[in-house]
């Protein structure tokens, strides 16, 4: 866990990983909040914090009494949102700290394909 | 949500020391709080008139809605680990988890077993052979499987080594978790609990300087370093919580970033360096009020 950001958003964030990543497959079920917990040794509170914000977004949904499962459709969706931010997220701070070394876009675009081919 | 300790404008003077200050808050059912300060802040004296164990100079305390001076109905249903726990003289560590089920209607034997198998508690050794760590695991264990609604745990890690730290908040999450009910957590290792908790009360020379929620908390603060004229005009006339420098270099916690606030740095330059808990716990209790008030 990384202190600059809410643990509720980090837990959030690891769920959507696994998801991404196909490791949480969908309409399948979800570790409970106290499992969650226990893991990442944080509060029960904290972890259903971040379970209820996907919730909320429709990546996981909850059946009564049995617990929370992925919602179908749910892999796709976060891929999108993630391509959205992907550049300002990654792109720009790249392109930001070239621009301070004085290495310009198309030089850069080699170092991208080199970097690739390695 | 209910609250199960009220405590207002307590007063607590030993002589000419006044060891709590015009305290007031309340205390949720089933959260766990911390409660942080550094020694000798009140934190122990707190604990003490909660739980009964000494009288308030003034104010008013409820727990479970009633005074708990000489109040067995409240007293039945507190778990008050202290740091320093005095034992009859010739106890041997297996008559104190045979007289725990005594005093708490709720005691586990079994998760007692587990537990002091796992903190590898030798039972037939008399208390007063014990080491430090050992004594401290005692309290622990009785803590935990005491499983009173309101537990507190006063710096009850004294010669514990990091594995049996790890290994009591492993123990105090899964069965909070199973078995929900009220922690008070007193502690200086603020890194270590600071996941653990729900909600934190900072004391500093007997006065409550933080009562807040722990994830409000978490992001509400950031330093920012960078050189010290671009930081001194970012920072402008918001609230300093801290300043440092070095040569040309400043580093200055500010109080409620938001995500504009840090845009707005990282456009400037300026790297945004994570706050923990226990750096900012450390920052308000170092910091006066004037100091504060004239960086601002």
């Amino acid at each position: 866990m990384d202190e600059s950001r809410p643990i509720f958003v980090q837990i959030a964030e690891q769920i959507e990983n696994d998801i991404i990543a196909g490791g949480l497959s969908e309409e399948s079920q979800v570790p409970s909040t106290n499992e969650f917990a226990a893991f990442y040794r944080i509060n029960p509170a904290t972890a259903l914090k971040g379970v209820s914000l996907l919730v909320d977004e429709g990546i996981l949904y909850k059946k009564r009494g049995i617990g929370m499962f992925v919602a179908t459709g749910a892999r796709e969706r976060l891929q999108t949102q993630r391509r959205e931010r992907f550049s300002t997220e990654f792109v720009r701070p790249l392109l930001d700290e070239a621009a301070k070394l004085g290495i310009g876009s198309r030089e850069l675009a080699d170092m991208i394909r080199e970097e690739d081919r390695a | 949500m209910s609250a199960i300790i009220e405590v207002t404008g307590v007063t607590k003077t030993f002589g000419k020391v006044t060891a709590v200050d015009d305290a007031s808050f309340t205390v949720e059912e089933n959260r766990i709080y911390g409660l942080l300060g550094r020694n000798g802040a009140g934190k122990t004296t707190l604990m003490q008139l909660i739980t009964g164990q000494d009288f308030v100079t003034s104010g008013d305390i409820r727990v479970f809605g009633q005074s708990p001076v000489e109040n067995a109905s409240v007293l039945q249903r507190i778990s008050f680990i202290k740091e320093s726990q005095k034992y009859p003289e010739d106890f041997k560590v297996k008559h104190v988890f045979r007289s725990a089920p005594w005093f708490f209607a709720d005691w586990d034997a079994a998760f007692a077993e587990q537990l002091i198998e796992e903190f590898r508690l030798p039972l037939d050794r008399r208390i007063k052979k014990l080491s430090r760590g050992q004594l401290s695991s005692i309290g622990v264990i009785v803590g935990l499987a005491s499983r009173a609604p309101l537990t507190f745990f006063d710096e009850p890690y004294l010669g514990l080594d990091a594995v049996a730290r790890q290994l009591f908040y492993d123990r105090l999450l899964e069965d909070y978790a199973e078995h929900p009910r009220t922690v008070v957590l007193s502690t200086h290792l603020i890194d270590e609990v600071s996941n653990l908790l729900e909600h934190v009360l900072v004391i500093d020379r007997g006065r409550i300087i933080i009562d807040e929620d722990a994830e409000s908390l978490r992001g509400s603060a950031s330093t920012i370093v960078g050189t010290r004229a671009a930081v001194d005009e970012f920072v402008g006339a918001r609230p300093v919580l801290h300043r440092d420098a070095i040569g040309g270099l400043a580093s200055v916690t500010v109080a409620g970033l938001d995500a504009a606030g840090r845009s707005a740095a990282k456009a400037a330059g300026l790297e945004l360096v994570p706050v923990s808990l226990q750096q900012l716990v450390i920052q308000k209790t170092n910091t006066t009020e004037q100091e504060f008030e004239a960086s601002a």
